[in-house]
């Protein structure tokens, strides 16, 4: 059983009244992986990570999570799996001690104090325990939040959106949390925006309008996004109108200031580069040929997905 | 002066514009402040009687005079009584009283012909279940005469004489379990069950939709916990503080009202125990129907509702046609009552007062089986 994928799953199909909000959705990912989910809002990230823990039940499609069936075997998954909500949805009328005891008590483990204990110490909360999580910052909460869902040492962990709103000191550290977990075997699938955090992942999978868009290494997603990126920099007043001169160029699809310089890309090398050539020579402007971003990839497989009516965020 | 300091016209209509935009987006509210006043005027206009007919009455007759006779069918055409039962002997018709079967019992005693005719005055013993005084106080008060207009035909030729001067029978009327007529008796055990309506259903009510509210109930829906075990978990609490609410009444009904105790305690306490689940369950039930808190409480108010008018609460249970008796039947609050005032004002045992506990027994049973099945484990 242990040698079953943590997540392996075929056709994942959901819809809510006429929108299909997830749609022949196919995902395998290893044991003791860190899996990032990406798209944009209403992507349905959410409804996918639902639909893995039993939360809802998939209109079409199968599939298993650490080998288990996730439309029959639900309850099992639950015993096993962590998943920590978008929203904060422990007790904010009980402080972290009082959250930790009852989710403790839920799963029935044993010698539970030692390890509400554990916890509190590993997360640094121990001082604050008594303390009402509704009273905690949003930082704060997200530690408490990740402490109760890895209690009972679950072997896969599902974070949707664990860091949205949190700072960047407190986003490294839940990160670092994270690869310490996976480094312990845990599996973790995390859902997110942001692409610093993407690239510490393993690997990562892209979901626009329900669909699977791409999915591998950050490199392998570069790659075949099939994109070539120049960088330009000039004075600030031009940059503002080459913008415009590029953007309304054939073989240019994407232009995005950054600062004083311009990421120009288009998925045709040979295009792009005739694209930019009457630039070129301009004074004051500094060319070079580039490394796509992530960022640049993710946005370029969503200008050529199939532009649907965006289902929101369930 | 578009925006004046103090108050601004338009700021009052963005105000009223949102309101009115949200009233009619929860359209399950809006459909129970409309559909709610309709269903319970026409429920509770028919339904409700302050001047209860035909009561059932048990009669022990133990003379078979033509006057005996006379007096059972002028009972029975003065439609405020109906024959219900015959009782073969004092007992039985003490059991019938006590049970609640009948609300009233008639004796009427060996040779009540033959002293009639002599002159003698023999007593004819009417007993009224006292407990509610409103249910039994008009027919009571229609006695004599009623038995005065059974009589007076038959007193004729030699008899006539007796038609003068004092009636010819003595009439006692025994107001049972409650001879001063207190209407406190009758009204505090009553408020009892009904405080403990309200409380506990409310309270349950808010306890699920809570969770669906704050958001809490994913987390709780992704952790393996069984709905039994939810629910059972979120009514215990509750028990407790039913049973707190209990002692406090039952102390000011001693104490400040003089309710007598005449029952054990401990029948009174395992009916309320039954009752005070079966309510909670309905607030559970409550709580797994409504979307949100507002729509919880209003369902908690359309339970409540007929929950004290048709249950004998405020009106006499007796006086409400039979379909509305019927539902009557169907409430929590109905069945304690009787097991309240049957304990406390008729001293009756457990196997008194298990007709009353069955039928509640039987409503938590269904309630909680739908409460189980509506909890859904999964957002969908």
């Amino acid at each position: 059983m242990t040698d079953a994928p943590a997540i392996s799953v075929r056709g994942l199909t959901k819809r809510f009244g006429d929108k299909t909000v997830v749609d022949d959705f196919d995902l395998d990912v290893a044991r003791g992986q860190i899996h990032g989910f990406l798209g944009p809002n209403g992507s349905g990230k959410t409804t996918t990570i639902r639909m893995l823990c039993g939360l809802l039940v998939p209109d079409g499609g199968s599939g298993s999570c650490l080998g288990r069936d996730i439309l029959t075997e639900a309850w099992e998954i639950k015993r096993r799996v962590g998943y920590m909500t978008q929203r904060f949805s422990l007790y904010e009328d009980l402080t972290i001690r009082e959250n930790l005891d009852f989710v403790a008590r839920l799963y029935g483990l044993d010698r539970r104090r030692e390890k509400v204990d554990r916890a509190l110490d590993r997360l640094g909360l121990a001082k604050r325990s008594g303390q009402l999580a509704g009273t905690l910052s949003g930082g704060w909460k997200q530690r408490l939040a990740l402490a109760a869902c890895v209690l009972h040492e679950p072997e896969l962990l599902l974070l949707d959106e664990p860091t949205a709103g949190v700072d960047p000191k407190a986003r490294r550290e839940f990160w670092d949390e994270i690869h310490t977990l996976a480094e312990g075997g845990m599996t973790v699938l995390v859902s997110t925006h942001y692409m610093d955090e993407a690239e510490r992942c393993h690997r990562i999978a892209y979901l626009a309008y329900g669909k699977l868009l791409a999915v591998g290494t950050v490199a392998e997603v570069i790659a075949h996004s099939g994109l070539s990126t120049w960088h330009v920099s000039g004075p600030e007043r031009r940059i503002g109108t080459l913008a415009r001169d590029l953007a309304s160029r054939p073989g240019v699809e994407m232009v995005a200031p950054f600062g004083a310089t311009l990421h120009v890309s288009g998925s045709q090398a040979a295009a792009l580069a005739e694209a930019i050539a009457p630039f070129r020579a301009e004074p004051g402007l500094t060319w070079s040929e580039a490394k796509p971003s992530l960022e640049d990839a993710f946005i370029h497989l969503m200008a050529e997905a199939p532009a649907q009516n965006g289902a929101p965020s369930r | 002066m578009r925006s004046g300091p103090h108050f601004a016209w338009h700021r009052l209509a963005a105000m009223v514009v949102k309101e009115f935009i949200q009233m009619r987006r929860d359209r399950l509210t809006f459909a129970m402040m409309v559909g709610i006043p309709i269903i319970q005027l026409t429920l509770f206009g028919y339904a409700i009687n302050a001047d209860p007919r035909n009561l059932p009455t048990a009669v022990l007759s133990q003379d078979n005079s033509s006057f005996s006779r006379a007096l059972v069918t002028a009972l029975q055409t003065s439609t405020y009584f109906r024959v219900a039962a015959v009782a073969q002997d004092p007992e039985m018709l003490d059991r019938m009283l006590a049970r609640g079967e009948v609300q009233f019992a008639v004796e009427i005693p060996t040779g009540f012909g033959r002293d009639l005719m002599r002159g003698d005055r023999p007593a004819l013993l009417v007993m009224a279940d006292a407990t509610d005084p409103a249910a039994t106080g008009n027919a009571a008060g229609a006695l004599d005469r009623i038995v005065q207009s059974a009589l007076t035909p038959l007193l004729d030729g030699p008899l006539a004489g007796l038609a003068q001067g004092q009636p010819p029978v003595d009439l006692r009327i025994q107001r049972r379990y409650n001879p001063e007529g207190l209407t406190q008796y009758n009204i505090v055990p009553g408020l009892m069950g009904t405080i403990l309506t309200m409380t506990m259903i409310i309270m349950t009510a808010l306890a699920v939709t809570r969770e669906r509210e704050r958001g809490t109930m994913e987390n709780l829906l992704a952790m393996p916990v069984r709905p039994v075990e939810v629910m059972i978990g979120k009514l215990a609490p509750f028990i407790l503080v039913g049973g707190i609410q209990v002692l406090v009444i039952l102390t000011a009904a001693t104490l400040l009202f003089h309710v007598p105790m005449v029952g054990d305690p401990l029948v009174l306490a395992a009916g309320l125990l039954v009752f005070i689940v079966a309510n909670l369950a309905v607030g559970f039930l409550f709580s797994t129907v409504a979307s949100n808190q507002l729509q919880a409480m209003q369902m908690s108010f359309f339970f409540f509702l007929p929950s004290i008018l048709m249950s004998g609460f405020m009106f006499p249970f007796r006086g409400m046609p039979d379909w509305a008796q019927t539902i009557g039947e169907a409430l929590p609050l109905t069945h304690v009552l009787r097991v309240v005032r049957g304990v406390m004002l008729k001293g009756n045992t457990m196997i008194d007062t298990w007709p009353d506990i069955w039928p509640m027994l039987a409503f938590l049973g269904a309630v909680s089986l739908l409460a189980v099945m509506r909890y859904r484990q999964t957002l969908d």
